[in-house]
């Protein structure tokens, strides 16, 4: 099985958000694999390995579209298992999720992956839509917000439990499709591949870290370098930010000594009991 | 100029409350596209939604079909797409629900949109303004498409009023195809509270909770106050309480009228989601915890002790009125 993976490097949310010329400032700023997409790696890994062994059963290509200085990011998900990469290097500004929609379609074209695993949100523009996006370009299915994947080869297809309002969604899909996950996918046993055994458990911990010999093979596995214009988009967003501002902070609040006064204030005060 | 067509979501022959917080964006966006606003009602049972639905626009367009019963992204997403086109809409809207994210950005791709997610203001006929970074900033966006993709933040939107009576019309799903998705079933989650995202009063719970029974106590602040259960992602993650109780970036958004954080830290992820919210208690055994930064009223104390002793304090001011 193939599975393609799009990533995207994120500015570490821990960091305080700053504002310049009304837009975030990310001068020295840090950055990370957006979290959402390292599950996505993981859950790959996770469909095409043995957890107990850790054979593997297929190739994982990682793609990401960003600066530069994205390959460092890049370069950990292949140090966490993924096989290749493919790097389109455009400047953030030059980009919007329309331009990354088309430039993933035509490498879904070229690669042919069996699936495509992803975040289901980057969690700095939270916009969560490129996933849905690509599926419905290339006319495949989708099963967003994927908290368990059920994957039986013979019958190529999953069995994708997602997180909706209310509950827990059980759709089906084909291969030749679409996912994204969200958080509880990466849990001890989300993932069931029909290989490894039922009673291995992964950590839960979140994704995999890269091990040191993991980090040492990624330096040799290939990282592909593209352009914008090899796939014929060009630099110039239909969606333009024109101006990013901080919330008004909250008033001060106080602390309270005990329950009757926390009740008395919630009911005269607040008058929101 | 335009049309605005509003993908409502409904239940039992009314619309769900998440889409009258669509409806008031809808119209926002309609006056500014010199248009008006159009209900889509799709799936099994739409047809019998639409006499409530008419009260709210002055059109209402009915997709009803047997294959349509269960919803799936891929029937869905060529109806809505044909329907934009048929009543001559600029713009396509939805509640920024499960359906309405799992939906909207692939009717979009049909139609080569851009699209503004989960918006919180109109700003103009093609600017929004939206939460990013976990709602530590808010971004103007300009979609520069011809036709314009939107949902909704429910919390950040009035419940929209009655407008009078509108048509309804319907049209035809056409060709169904599932592209071999099917749905398989929906494990709900029974609960006579109200919803999360509608609710007026929150209580939530931390991972200092410390396990799903302990949960119990909160439940009765909860029904108490009527209010709908919350939790942060660490009690979720570990199987306290079910999962479509997390609020926060990736979880529920909401902005009750009272919010109880009990027993949680105020991870900036948690924070996105309830930050909104008019009054925030928080009730935690650590005073330097985050929370107690958006908080308006801080407790500092063990839940053991404390939301006991809450309880019996409200049913006394309870009993005194
Ligand atoms: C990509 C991503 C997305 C995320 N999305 C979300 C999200 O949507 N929502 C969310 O909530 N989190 C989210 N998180 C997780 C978030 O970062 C925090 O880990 C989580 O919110 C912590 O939950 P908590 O406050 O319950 O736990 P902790 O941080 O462990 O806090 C427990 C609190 O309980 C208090 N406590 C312990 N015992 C008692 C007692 N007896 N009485 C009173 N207080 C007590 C402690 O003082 C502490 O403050 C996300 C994380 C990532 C990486």
């Amino acid at each position: 099985m193939k599975i393609l993976v799009p990533v995207k490097r994120v500015p570490d949310p821990t960091q305080k958000t700053k504002i310049k010329d009304n837009h975030i400032d990310l001068t020295g700023a840090s950055w990370i694999v957006n979290t959402f997409d390292e599950y996505a790696v993981e859950t790959a890994l996770r469909l095409i390995e043995n957890g107990a062994d850790g054979s593997k059963h297929g190739e994982i290509v990682v793609v990401s579209i960003g600066p530069d200085d994205a390959a460092k990011e890049i370069r950990t998900t292949l140090a966490m298992g993924a096989d290749r990469a493919i790097h389109v290097v455009a400047n953030d500004s030059e980009i919007d999720s329309l331009t990354v929609v088309k430039i993933l379609k035509a490498i879904v074209e070229s690669e042919k992956p069996d699936l495509v695993i992803m975040g289901k949100q980057a969690v700095d523009g939270d916009a969560n839509q490129v996933g849905q996006m690509l599926a419905g370009k290339l006319g495949w299915p989708q099963a967003t917000f994927a908290a368990t994947i059920e994957l039986d080869s013979a019958n190529k297809k999953l069995t994708v439990g997602r997180e909706v309002d209310g509950g827990v969604e059980y759709k089906q899909v084909p291969l030749n499709s679409v996912i994204t996950v969200d958080l509880r996918i990466v849990a001890p046993k989300s993932v069931k591949n029909g290989v490894t055994p039922d009673s291995h458990n992964y950590s839960g911990e979140g994704a995999r870290l890269p091990s040191l010999k993991g980090i040492m093979a990624a330096k040799k596995k290939p990282l592909e370098q593209k352009k914008l214009a090899d796939f014929g988009a060009e630099p110039k967003p239909a969606i333009e930010e024109k101006s990013v501002a901080l919330p008004p902070p909250r008033a001060a609040g106080q602390f309270v000594s005990d329950v009757p006064t926390l009740v008395k204030k919630l009911a005269d005060e607040a008058k929101a009991l | 100029m335009g049309n605005v067509l509003a993908f409502c979501e409904y239940a039992d022959g009314q619309l769900r409350t998440s889409a009258l917080a669509n409806l008031t964006a809808s119209r926002e966006i309609a006056k500014h596209h010199g248009g008006e606003v159009v209900i889509l009602l799709v799936g099994k049972g739409a047809q019998a939604a639409s006499a409530h639905a008419a009260k709210f626009a002055p059109k209402v367009v009915v997709v009803e079909s047997d294959a349509l019963e269960h919803y799936l992204a891929e029937t869905y997403a060529p109806v809505v797409a044909a329907q934009v086109k048929a009543t001559g809409a600029t713009v396509v809207t939805a509640t920024a629900t499960s359906v309405g994210k799992d939906l909207i950005p692939r009717a979009a791709a049909l139609l080569d949109a851009g699209q503004a997610s989960d918006i919180s203001k109109v700003e103009s006929a093609t600017t929004f303004a939206r939460p990013i970074l976990a709602g530590n900033a808010y971004s103007t966006v300009a979609i520069n498409t011809p036709v314009i993709a939107v949902t909704v933040r429910q919390s950040e939107f009035e419940a929209a009023g009655e407008s009078g009576m509108g048509s309804v019309s319907t049209a035809d799903a056409g060709s169904v195809n599932a592209l071999g998705a099917t749905f398989v079933k929906l494990d709900a989650q029974k609960s006579d509270r109200p919803d999360l995202g509608d609710a007026k009063v929150v209580v939530a719970g931390g991972r200092g909770m410390k396990n799903g029974e302990n949960f119990k106590v909160l439940e009765e602040l909860a029904d108490l106050l009527g209010a709908a259960m919350g939790a942060s992602r660490a009690a979720t993650d570990a199987g306290m309480v079910p999962a479509d109780w997390q609020v926060g970036q990736t979880g529920k958004i909401v902005a009750p009228n009272l919010y109880f954080a009990v027993a949680i830290s105020g991870a900036i992820q948690h924070l996105a989601g309830m930050k909104g919210s008019k009054t925030i208690v928080a009730i935690n055994k650590n005073k330097d915890e985050p929370i107690f930064q958006v908080a308006d009223y801080g407790l500092v104390a063990d839940w053991e002790k404390s939301v006991p002793e809450l309880i019996a304090e409200i049913k006394k001011l309870k009993a005194s009125r």
